[in-house]
């Protein structure tokens, strides 16, 4: 490599044109090893018999990495040796990330699909012992549809308008404070959320009081930061000139706001409030404190007595323990997951659809 | 920033449009408002039913380990192990997250071929998506039986650090499996940051560094770890506030103890937000009153990092 | 070390779309050549592949040779990390490390190639480094200050200095001083007078008299419509161009009439 020389313009010692010619592995070179390598780590495994999927994926990355950086080094020297070891870590980070997500998809949807049919879907747990082959999650659906649609008819409005506020009328030091606050409620527990509505459950019903209504508070504490934050960075997407052309044809500015702004962007507001219900759909422990974790039969009546929703389901049903009751878990779970994907997909068309034309 | 009011030079506004107008403004500054109120009243809330309970306990809150509340008469109850193991549980998901969620950001922004890399994005993002109950599941069902073996052999080679010291838990319900679970569970919040920051590295920097000759990483190195790095130490602490505050994971997961250990294969420990899911169910006399308490500490906990977070992210993007 | 470029029937692509098309020319060493042309006519594109940076973009390719003395910047077996070694590069916005210290900015290309440097050869280098940029009077008694606190015109001067600290044999100069007040270009002009004695410059401009003051051969660049690639039109003597040049299309430019 290049020494330094008092030399004003010396290019160091050594024929540079060599330098720059030195060996490189061939473009193909990376992809061949890879292939090497798990094909032999494949036929050593198979012949101790030992082969598992996760240790054939872990012995093929070492011998890659161990490998490569070798090679590079010997032929290509150190530093580009380092960016190669480099790469291949950087690619092996990524796969790791994606071992968890294919591996709980894939074992809710092995496991879950042992009991996922149209009479687990269609019947509650009414007179359902614990430990019997029988019942289903109708109630649970039903309590989740009812406690996510009421916390969504609170968030909205109110994170709507919050954001609103912000955007379109807040100024100074109460923007400050509501916007800082806000981001502190993004990060409250949710157990936290919960043990709010117990708190001021026990003040306003007395103590040992639950219901749906009570969960659905809890949901909202949760969901009402989430839409806030997507809203307003949506309506900040909507150019000032349309606002000021609205204006500027003697529109007041809340028919501005409800007749322009709103609209042109209802797509990107839809989006981030259905991200927002996928992500309180799935909340749990705030549900345990204030819905129940022991109904067991259809209640559509948010504000009487407890309410029976998917996580809590599965929750309880692997506290439970027995064998069915880790089948009704798994089935539940994949019948939560469906929705929560649903959510995302259909978040992410419609975001699509309404995506501002940028070209 | 700049909100246009409405303009002066506009036709007078008849009565009914201006109380249109007040109508409006008055309940979108109603909304804001009443979020502060939702926050006050959540910390006032906490801090009155919490008050029973810590006026009457009879062992210190903060120091004692034991767990006694359900009387009627002199409960005695502390929040030191909790604490312990909500900090303990937190800190081996950070470790074990960052790197990866560091790698994961370079690979999508830096390495990925630049078509799909926003699918690969996504899927990453698809992390976050799923419901802790889920991960808490398939923690129990799949990933801690997965684990014994792996435990075993830990004790096996690894015992002499004191971490690691032996029998190994058979069920694998331990303390390092819950760290793994909450790691998958904010891989996604520290990778967003991140790639949003290395996103924002300037181009100029980036040209200039491989303009004299360097390589790939040496260019990241150079030009965008230094530009990155209080982004992503923002994301982490983001990720260690969710971490801190995660329930579901580790009450499914872990195979509780109220004591102060640090070994991570054997069962044992517990954290705040797990006991308190566990023990609600149960909970009479100070019970309830007491579990609030130990969730106005997790909210302390939480209010503090969450907060520091966010101002070194916006400290770091005042200075760019 | 100054090296001679031989540039052969290269075209750039972006995609699809052709961007420069069938440029050939020498570039002689020891002496600065001036690329000029109206915005978007492909003579920073060009520039850019001079030391293979157009490959950072992403769907950009190069079809045609690109020699460096006797060797092709293009060959199978060339490494383009080791090619931006050889050929540095100045930028138009000047694009110090802002986390960097000036010293360390300056030392940041050679580090990466002699990693064990002593401290007493990285002082020699930063100091003559920085005294070839004509900035070593006005910055050494702050070289651990942030490169990012300097003026314009002394950051673009640090940034030159930085690229020779790699030692190139070439460095190419996208408008390096676009973004400078007139005294700042003027140093950065002086600058390029005597860097010519040790090295082989290009300079993107858009300023003619710039061109006509610090360069000895003069390359201008034009397309025929938009949409259409940029060809080079016509190249010679600086002096030569400015006066009479051989094409209508480079007159028209020279004097101020486009098209």
């Amino acid at each position: 490599m290049n020494t330094t020389t008092t030399q004003p313009s010396g290019a160091g010692t050594g024929s540079p044109a060599n330098e720059m010619r030195r060996g490189s592995l061939p473009n193909h070179f990376p992809a061949m090893l890879l292939a090497s390598c798990a094909a032999v780590v494949a036929g050593i495994l198979l012949a101790f018999s030992s082969f598992g999927f996760l240790l054939w994926g872990l012995l093929t990355a070492v011998a890659y990495v161990v490998i490569i950086a070798t090679a590079s080094a010997r032929v290509e020297g150190g530093r580009k040796a380092k960016d190669r070891l480099v790469t291949a870590v950087v690619y092996g980070c990524f796969l790791v990330a994606m071992l968890p997500l294919v591996s709980v998809l894939w074992t809710v949807l092995r496991n879950g699909i042992v009991r996922f049919d149209g009479y687990f879907l269609s019947v509650s747990m009414s007179g359902v012992l614990p430990s019997m082959d029988a019942g289903g999650v109708y109630h649970a659906i039903v309590g989740t549809l009812a406690i996510t649609g009421m916390a969504t008819l609170i968030s909205v409005p109110i994170g709507v308008m919050t954001a609103i506020y912000l955007v379109e009328y807040a100024e100074g030091r109460l923007k400050r404070i509501i916007i800082f606050f806000v981001d502190v409620m993004t990060g409250i527990p949710s157990i936290v959320a919960g043990l709010f509505v117990v708190a001021l459950w026990m003040i306003l019903f007395g103590p040992g009081e639950t219901n749906g209504a009570a969960g659905a508070i809890a949901l909202s504490v949760l969901m009402i930061p989430v839409v806030v934050r997507s809203s307003e960075e949506m309506l900040r997407l909507v150019p000032q000139d349309l606002r000021e052309a609205s204006y500027a044809l003697g529109v007041p500015k809340w028919r501005t706001i409800t007749r322009v702004v709103l609209p042109t962007s209802a797509g990107g507001l839809t989006t981030g409030i259905m991200l927002a219900i996928a992500r309180v759909i799935g909340e749990t422990a705030p549900l345990i404190l204030t819905t129940g974790s022991s109904a067991t039969a259809i209640n559509w009546n948010l504000f009487d007595g407890q309410m029976m929703n998917l996580p809590v389901f599965i929750y309880s049903q692997v506290r439970m323990g027995g064998a069915v009751n880790y089948e009704r878990a798994w089935a539940a779970a994949l019948t939560l997951i469906l929705v929560v994907m649903l959510l995302f997909f259909l978040a992410r068309i419609i975001g699509r659809m309404f995506a501002p034309k940028t070209r | 920033m700049t909100t246009t009011d409405a303009p002066e030079a506009a036709p007078p506004p008849t009565g009914k449009r201006r109380i249109g107008d007040v109508a409006f403004a008055g309940l979108a500054r109603g909304s804001g408002l009443l979020i502060l109120l939702i926050l006050a009243g959540v910390a006032a809330f906490l801090v009155i039913q919490a008050w029973p309970s810590l006026t009457a306990n009879t062992a210190n809150f903060l120091a004692s380990t034991e767990w006694d509340p359900n009387v009627r008469e002199e409960p005695a109850f502390g929040v030191a192990a909790l604490a312990f193991g909500t900090v303990l549980a937190a800190a081996i998901a950070l470790l074990l997250a960052t790197p990866v969620a560091i790698g994961i950001a370079l690979f999508i922004v830096f390495y990925a071929p630049r078509r799909i890399a926003s699918v690969l994005g996504y899927l990453v993002d698809l992390l976050a998506a799923i419901p802790s109950v889920v991960y808490g599941l398939w923690g129990i069902g799949f990933l801690a039986p997965e684990l014994v073996p792996v435990y075993q052999a830990m004790v096996r080679y690894l015992g002499w650090i004191p971490l690691f010291s032996g029998p190994a838990s058979t069920s694998a319900r331990t303390m390092l499996t819950a760290g793994v679970v909450l790691a998958v569970m904010i891989l996604p919040i520290i990778t967003a940051m991140s790639r949003d920051v290395f996103q924002q590295t300037p181009q100029g920097h980036r040209e200039a560094a491989l303009a004299m000759g360097a390589t790939r990483w040496e260019m990241i190195r150079l030009a965008v770890l230094p530009f990155g790095k209080s982004g992503v130490i923002g994301g982490a602490m983001l990720g260690l506030g969710r971490a801190l505050g995660e329930t579901m994971a580790v009450a499914m997961i872990l195979s509780p103890a109220l004591i102060v250990s640090w070994d991570l294969l054997q069962s044992g420990n517990q954290t705040i937000a797990a006991h308190i899911a566990l023990q609600y169910p149960e909970a009479t006399g100070y019970g309830v009153s007491a579990l609030i308490a130990a969730g106005l500490v997790l909210f302390a906990i939480t209010l503090i990092v969450n907060m520091a977070a966010r101002y070194v992210v916006s400290r770091g993007s005042k200075e760019s | 070390m100054a090296k001679r470029i031989d540039v052969s029937g290269l075209n750039v692509y972006y995609g699809d779309f052709k961007a420069v098309e069938d440029v050939s020319m020498t570039i002689e060493p020891r002496s600065v050549t001036a690329f000029i042309g109206s915005s978007g006519c492909g003579k920073s594109t060009f520039l850019r592949t001079l030391n293979r940076m157009h490959e950072v973009t992403q769907g950009a390719r190069v079809e045609g040779k690109v020699l460096l003395d006797d060797l092709d910047i293009y060959g199978a077996d060339v490494d383009p990390v080791m090619v931006r070694t050889e050929v540095g590069m100045v930028f138009q916005k000047a694009n110090p490390f802002p986390t960097m210290s000036i010293y360390d900015n300056v030392i940041a290309g050679a580090r990466l190639n002699s990693k064990r440097m002593s401290k007493s050869e990285a002082d020699d280098l930063v100091e003559q480094s920085l005294r070839g940029a004509n900035l070593w009077e006005e910055v050494k008694d702050r070289l651990g200050k942030p490169g990012a606190g300097l003026s314009g015109g002394q950051q673009q001067r640090l940034c030159i200095a930085r690229a020779t600290a790699v030692k190139p044999s070439v460095l190419l100069m996208d408008e390096p001083c676009s973004a400078l007040d007139p005294i700042s270009t003027l140093a950065i002009e002086d600058l390029i007078h005597q860097l010519k004695e040790n090295y082989t410059i290009v300079i993107v401009t858009h300023n003619m008299q710039q061109a006509a003051r610090v360069s000895d051969r003069t390359a201008f660049f034009n397309l025929s419509a938009p949409g259409k690639p940029g060809k080079l039109i016509e190249m010679g003597e600086t002096n030569q161009m400015f006066t009479r040049p051989e094409q209508k299309e480079t007159e028209n430019y020279i004097t101020g009439r486009f098209g």
